[in-house]
């Protein structure tokens, strides 16, 4: 009897594991099934030209390079602050210190809050800076949105590193600041694990930069103006009543699919990278 | 020399500290702005009238949050109900039935199913879970379904968050000593019957832990449901009624808002009811999720 259920049980949670998994396929397939008639080379090397949205010609670059731009610029705000953040709870603070402790809590919380809430936040400070929609805008939400998820999984690698290398550099006299940029030499491939995430859900997020970066069918030449981005111009594209456009939205869904399977795999390649060379 | 050493040492460490106290004070300033903008409405309106009030007209000055609030908990409770099951069976699976390969293959399964944009989702679920629901499902159920429906929002949302779900009972599941299911399994009990008995009542509390951090990530969730579940100001009386969830009435809106009296005070009042919601969830997992790590540390 005990094995019967055993059997059965086994049975259901293989069942699950492959519906999980399929689901994940059918996911890339639709997304693909329905863009790749559409991707062209006019996609991703064109700005929408005039009638765009009503099915002549053009291409996303504008998102495209929006997205690139908003994703560097709040990439660069969340490095300068994580890195010296995480080396702080690692190598300054006491292990288990309160303050430690506090800080990787508020940073679970920052993590949780939905993008949508950064979003509104974001807006109102930029109402309060008196900045518009923009580039700028867009950047500094978008930059909220992923520190959390840099210091984090950051965090969880430098923890990882063996206390042997801290300790012997500190007893050959060397001051804790210069121990630290040894070390971080040594974490490079973590860091990069940390970035390529950030990037995975910065360039993906349409809530937060809904009403900071604005859109627009140009690139942005400075940062007061608008920004298009990727994810928004996939949903204003669905939103059109023209087939044509919509399947414009799925080709560009393509886009961004491939590029966040890129650096899903790139993320995996480095951290796998780094394990190998774990004392 | 050793003064310069040592000052940059200390300026190092100064700045650091700056910036660890910027950190944990982010969130209060999130918090605070937040109410600070809804406070115009809070001071105009009862706050149980806003809460429980289904009259929803912005033009004649009423605030009733009912049907988004509503609406976001029952997308959020379709999408636990669908998820928990297969999250927790599939945990189960890999943390004790399946094999090094299988485990290997799952990690970037569960990595990529975390990564895709929710905009994806929203494609996906406008393409293919939209369509099934009005073709297929609705019509054995009720007369008529677009198919954009609280049904619709919640499968999405079952999906995107059972990636978060597997991670976290991995990690609780891998917490309890191997000694416990040594024992287990030495006495002559299965498998199945291990993992009934000691895993699952030893990870109660992680489980519900779990289960909370994922609700919490639910009611932000915005652009994937805003595009399946119809965003139609109602109380929904089934699950093939369309609703219109709280983040989806933010991004919706946001635009247009300023030209209305206490508009966007009632939106910023949504954004701040999100925002103390998901703190107090997400406290409440992560304490707990914290506690069982340090309990099995040594």
């Amino acid at each position: 009897m005990k094995f019967l259920e055993e059997k059965i049980f086994k049975v259901i949670m293989i069942c699950a594991a492959m519906i999980i998994l399929g689901v994940l396929v059918y996911i890339i397939a639709t997304v693909f099934y329905r863009g790749l008639p559409a991707l062209t080379l006019d996609m991703i090397t064109k700005l929408p030209g005039g009638g765009f949205y009503l099915g002549k010609e053009g291409g996303v670059l504008n998102a495209i390079v929006g997205s690139l731009y908003i994703i560097l610029g709040s990439l660069t705000i969340a490095i300068v602050i994580s890195v010296p953040l995480v080396m702080y709870i690692n190598f300054y603070l006491p292990a288990r210190s309160i303050f430690s402790s506090l800080i990787r809590f508020s940073l679970d919380i920052l993590f949780g809050i939905p993008s949508i809430v950064y979003g509104a936040f974001g807006f109102a400070l930029m109402i309060f800076l008196g900045i518009r929609a923009s580039l700028l805008g867009g950047i500094l939400t978008v930059a909220m949105l992923i520190m959390p998820i840099m210091m984090r999984s950051f965090d969880e690698i430098t923890r990882l590193l063996s206390r042997d290398l801290p300790d012997a550099l500190l007893s050959l006299g060397s001051t804790k600041y210069e121990m630290v940029k040894v070390i971080l030499r040594q974490l490079m491939p973590g860091l990069v694990t940390a970035v390529l995430l950030a990037i995975g859900r910065g360039i993906g997020d349409a809530a937060t930069v809904l009403f900071t970066a604005g859109y627009t069918d140009n690139i942005p030449a400075s940062l007061n103006q608008p920004a298009a981005t990727l994810p928004l111009s996939i949903f204003f594209q669905l939103g059109s009543p023209v087939e044509e456009v919509q399947n414009r939205a799925y080709a560009s869904a393509i886009i961004l699919t491939v590029i966040i399977l890129i650096l899903s795999f790139a993320a995996r390649y480095f951290s796998s990278k780094f394990s190998k060379h774990k004392i | 020399m050793r003064p310069l050493r040592v000052a940059k040492d200390k300026t190092a460490r100064y700045l650091m500290l700056g910036i660890a106290v910027f950190t944990i004070l982010l969130l209060l300033v999130i918090g605070l702005s937040l109410f600070f903008k809804a406070l115009p409405i809070m001071r105009e309106k009862n706050l149980w009238v806003l809460l429980t009030s289904a009259n929803w007209k912005p033009f004649k000055g009423d605030f009733g949050f009912l049907p988004f609030i509503l609406s976001t908990f029952y997308v959020s409770l379709i999408a636990i109900i669908i998820a928990l099951p297969f999250s927790i069976l599939t945990s189960i699976y890999l943390n004790s039935y399946a094999s090094k390969n299988v485990r290997r293959l799952f990690e970037p399964v569960v990595d990529l199913l975390s990564g895709i944009p929710p905009i994806i989702y929203g494609v996906w679920g406008t393409l293919t879970i939209v369509p099934l629901i009005a073709n297929k499902i609705a019509p054995k159920f009720v007369e008529f379904s677009t198919g954009y429906t609280v049904l619709a929002g919640g499968v999405v949302l079952a999906v995107m968050i059972i990636p978060l779900l597997i991670s976290i009972m991995v990690e609780v599941f891998r917490s309890i000593p191997k000694e416990m299911i040594d024992a287990s399994l030495s006495m002559g009990a299965t498998k199945w019957q291990t993992v009934k008995k000691v895993i699952l009542r030893k990870s109660v509390s992680g489980i519900i832990a779990a289960t909370v951090l994922a609700l919490s990530r639910a009611f932000g969730e915005t652009m994937a449901v805003l595009m399946v579940c119809g965003n139609i100001t109602q109380i929904p009386h089934s699950v093939f009624d369309a609703c219109y969830p709280l983040p989806a009435l933010i991004a919706n809106n946001y635009g247009e808002m300023l030209s209305m009296p206490n508009y966007e005070s009632a939106l910023m009042f949504s954004a701040f009811l999100l925002f103390i919601i998901v703190v107090l969830f997400n406290g409440l997992s992560r304490f707990t999720l914290n506690q069982i790590e340090r309990r099995y540390q040594f």
